[in-house]
């Protein structure tokens, strides 16, 4: 579709219009078709791979029940699950329940389990995706937060940096940012819990989380400790993102072409430059997002926030398989869909972008 | 790698002439990473480290106590204190660091904290060195054949890059440890784990390397010595090994270089999170230093977390040095 006459001279609005909206609909399909993939991995790792590894429909059925059931109840209810029918079947039965809701007969009375179904929990007998919503304030909290701060700093250090090149700022900034991406986020979180909070009481303990509609003040003095922990990883990442692509961006010719204009060096700096530089951090930005909003596993768990992180690790530590797999797809769909607003906003911004 | 087709090109005919401009590339690096002082403290660090993994029985025997002998007599660890090691050094607090101790003891059971964060760096180099060769060994081949042939094919791999990318990894990675069986392929227990660490890693990470092979077949492609070897009836196969891989040697150096310490952390965090290698109390100890991070957690004494997350760091740090020094010399491009 990318004629070189589209190159060349700026087709009519109308084209134009065509043009975006063909390349939104092709992304679309894209990311239906990678979360399709995504899904069919997640069901064979969790009902294939332990076929391979011996186990057999009795076992899966066993993990419903109570460890005294017997053999015979176990085949009843592996019949009842369908865990006797081909794999195909059984993931075409999980995909359908996310869709359209399933009926669920545990010989007691049909159960509904109504549309994103993702079953029921082997332990708790809570249904997955309520629980998933539940989680999911902890985690956007933690992500919104922690992202504010990090692109700010990231930015802002990598800008400084990139303009006073060489400069002992920006050399002390680099070694910061390099010492930065090599620090665990439970290791550093650790330590901030140790001091700031155990040592001198100055921020609230770990496992500690309150609502935001509860009270604003209390809910951003329980997560300040994990914003600044996550924040640290990504804001030396992106420094150096910012700074290397910076200083391509203020090597190009247009930079030199906006000085010879004789615009003031602000409006080169920010206007020229750092929109260019902007565009791919924006890219990375997006993406890390959409992988923190499935769980940020590492800062949950050090700080002991109850979010999807935590809920995915516990799920694991349990071998709770429709959670475990429930919480996979809520993760990967946010990282699909990130991909896609960041795609589009891309192609918005650059058209050379959706003629490639 | 620019340069070095460009300058040759004139006197191509000269045998001797080739043979000098391609040792030249090599020293140029060398001479360049000799001058970058991070570099060489990254890489000194990171032969140390080897060396202390390698010979970690040995360091163990001359300044500590066997990582799995526990020191228990009240002189020791307090009871008094629920376990807490006895004697302070700088803000260290119950930690029973001294001469005898170099990083103090572990508090309850009272183990050495220095040759247990000895004996992990065992298995912490072991995993990330091996499961980046997965990464390269995959990564590489998938880039070749993507950049190399394009049309379905690049479309196919790119996708699955695309796919790779899109899966919660470090989820992925701890949910594939926790169905996997404790018996498999004729090994059992650590070894096993070990062996599906390594496997598990590296196949989550080859994009990273396929997505800079490729870019980089994409380009050389369409250079002209592939096309003279081409127009003299070279094959495929042939232009890949002979032509292109030389080129490729120096990117996928550096890159499989920045990837150990990814790998150092992902291990440090499956460790941590408590799926990755397990500790024993007979035999290889099996001791890690997210796993040592993890029991710290569970009480708040400084120095149990300090020592095994300032060995991560510095682990982490000297492979990153190294690693941005390595690709600063080997990039003909580079600003310096």
């Amino acid at each position: 579709m990318a004629g070189p006459a589209g190159l060349e001279c700026p087709a009519g609005p109308a084209a134009q219009a065509e043009i975006v909206v063909t390349f939104f609909i092709r992304r679309t399909i894209g990311a239906v078709l990678m979360l399709f993939v995504v899904s069919i991995a997640t069901f064979l790792i969790f009902f294939g791979l332990p076929r391979l590894a011996g186990a057999t429909p009795e076992t899966f059925a066993a993990r419903y029940l109570s460890r005294t059931a017997d053999a015979h109840a176990q085949q009843v209810f592996a019949e009842k699950l369908g865990f006797y029918d081909p794999l195909w079947m059984q993931y075409g039965r999980w995909i359908k329940a996310i869709f359209v809701g399933t009926d669920y007969d545990y010989g007691t009375g049909i159960e509904h389990c109504a549309a994103p179904c993702f079953g029921y929990s082997f332990r708790t007998n809570h249904a997955v995706w309520t629980d998933l919503l539940d989680r999911m304030p902890v985690t956007v909290s933690l992500t919104v937060g922690a992202s504010i701060l990090w692109l700010v700093t990231g930015v802002g250090v990598g800008v400084l940096s990139a303009l006073r090149k060489g400069s002992f700022f920006d050399r002390a900034a680099m070694t910061g940012a390099l010492a930065g991406v090599s620090l665990p986020p439970y290791f550093t979180g650790l330590m901030f819990l140790y001091f700031f909070s155990y040592q001198f009481d100055l921020t609230a303990p770990g496992g500690t989380y309150v609502d935001f509609t509860d009270n604003p003040g209390e809910w951003a003095y329980s997560l300040i400790l994990p914003w600044i922990t996550l924040a640290m990883l990504n804001a030396a990442a992106y420094a150096r993102f910012t700074r290397a692509g910076m200083l391509d961006t203020m090597g190009e010719d247009f930079i030199r072409t906006a000085r010879a204009k004789g615009l003031h060096e602000r409006v080169v700096v920010t206007k020229h430059g750092l929109r260019a530089a902007l565009t791919p951090i924006i890219t990375i930005f997006g993406l890390d997002v959409g992988l923190l909003l499935g769980g940020a596993i590492l800062t949950e768990s050090t700080f002991g926030l109850k979010g999807l992180g935590y809920f995915a690790i516990d799920a694991i530590g349990k071998q709770d398989f429709p959670q475990i797999m429930g919480v996979t797809m809520f993760a990967a769909f946010f990282v699909v869909v990130a991909n896609l607003i960041v795609d589009m906003l891309y192609a918005v911004v650059d058209p050379r972008v959706r003629l490639s | 790698m620019a340069t070095r087709t460009d300058t040759s090109a004139p006197e191509a005919t000269k045998v001797p002439a080739k043979a000098i401009e391609g040792r030249s590339l090599g020293r140029i690096a060398w001479t360049r990473l000799k001058r970058d002082k991070a570099a060489m403290a990254g890489g000194i660090t990171v032969i140390l480290l080897i060396f202390m993994a390698v010979f970690a029985p040995l360091i163990v025997g001359w300044f500590g106590h066997p990582p799995n002998e526990f020191h228990q007599d009240n002189a020791l660890l307090a009871a008094e204190l629920g376990g807490l090691p006895r004697g302070d050094f700088l803000f260290f607090e119950n930690s029973g660091i001294s001469g005898d101790f170099l990083f103090g003891l572990e508090p309850q059971n009272g183990r050495d904290l220095f040759s247990e964060v000895v004996y992990g760096a065992r298995v912490s180099l072991l995993i990330a060195f091996l499961a980046t060769l997965v990464s390269v060994l995959i990564g590489s081949t998938m880039g070749v054949i993507a950049g190399f042939f394009g049309g379905i094919v690049d479309t196919v791999i790119s996708f699955l890059m695309n796919v790779f990318l899109a899966f919660p990894l470090l989820l992925f990675a701890i949910a594939l440890v926790g169905v996997l069986p404790d018996k498999a392929f004729g090994l059992s227990g650590n070894s096993l784990r070990i062996a599906l660490l390594i496997f598990i890693i590296g196949f989550f990470n080859w994009p990273y390397i396929a997505r800079i092979v490729r870019g980089q077949t994409l380009s050389l492609r369409e250079r002209e010595f592939v096309d003279a070897a081409r127009s003299l009836g070279a094959r495929g196969p042939y232009i890949i090994v002979k032509e292109m891989l030389p080129n490729l040697v120096a990117p996928i150096l550096v890159y499989a270089t920045l990837l150990i310490p990814t790998n150092i952390l992902f291990e440090a965090a499956l460790s941590f999170l408590g799926v990755g290698v397990q500790r024993q109390v007979v035999g290889e100890p099996g001791v890690t230093w997210g796993g040592l991070l993890s029991d710290a957690a569970r009480n708040s004494v400084v120095h149990f977390m300090f020592f095994p997350g300032m060995a991560i760091f510095i682990t982490v740090l000297a492979f990153n040095l190294f690693g941005d020094g390595l690709r600063d010399a080997l990039d003909p491009k580079s600003k310096r």
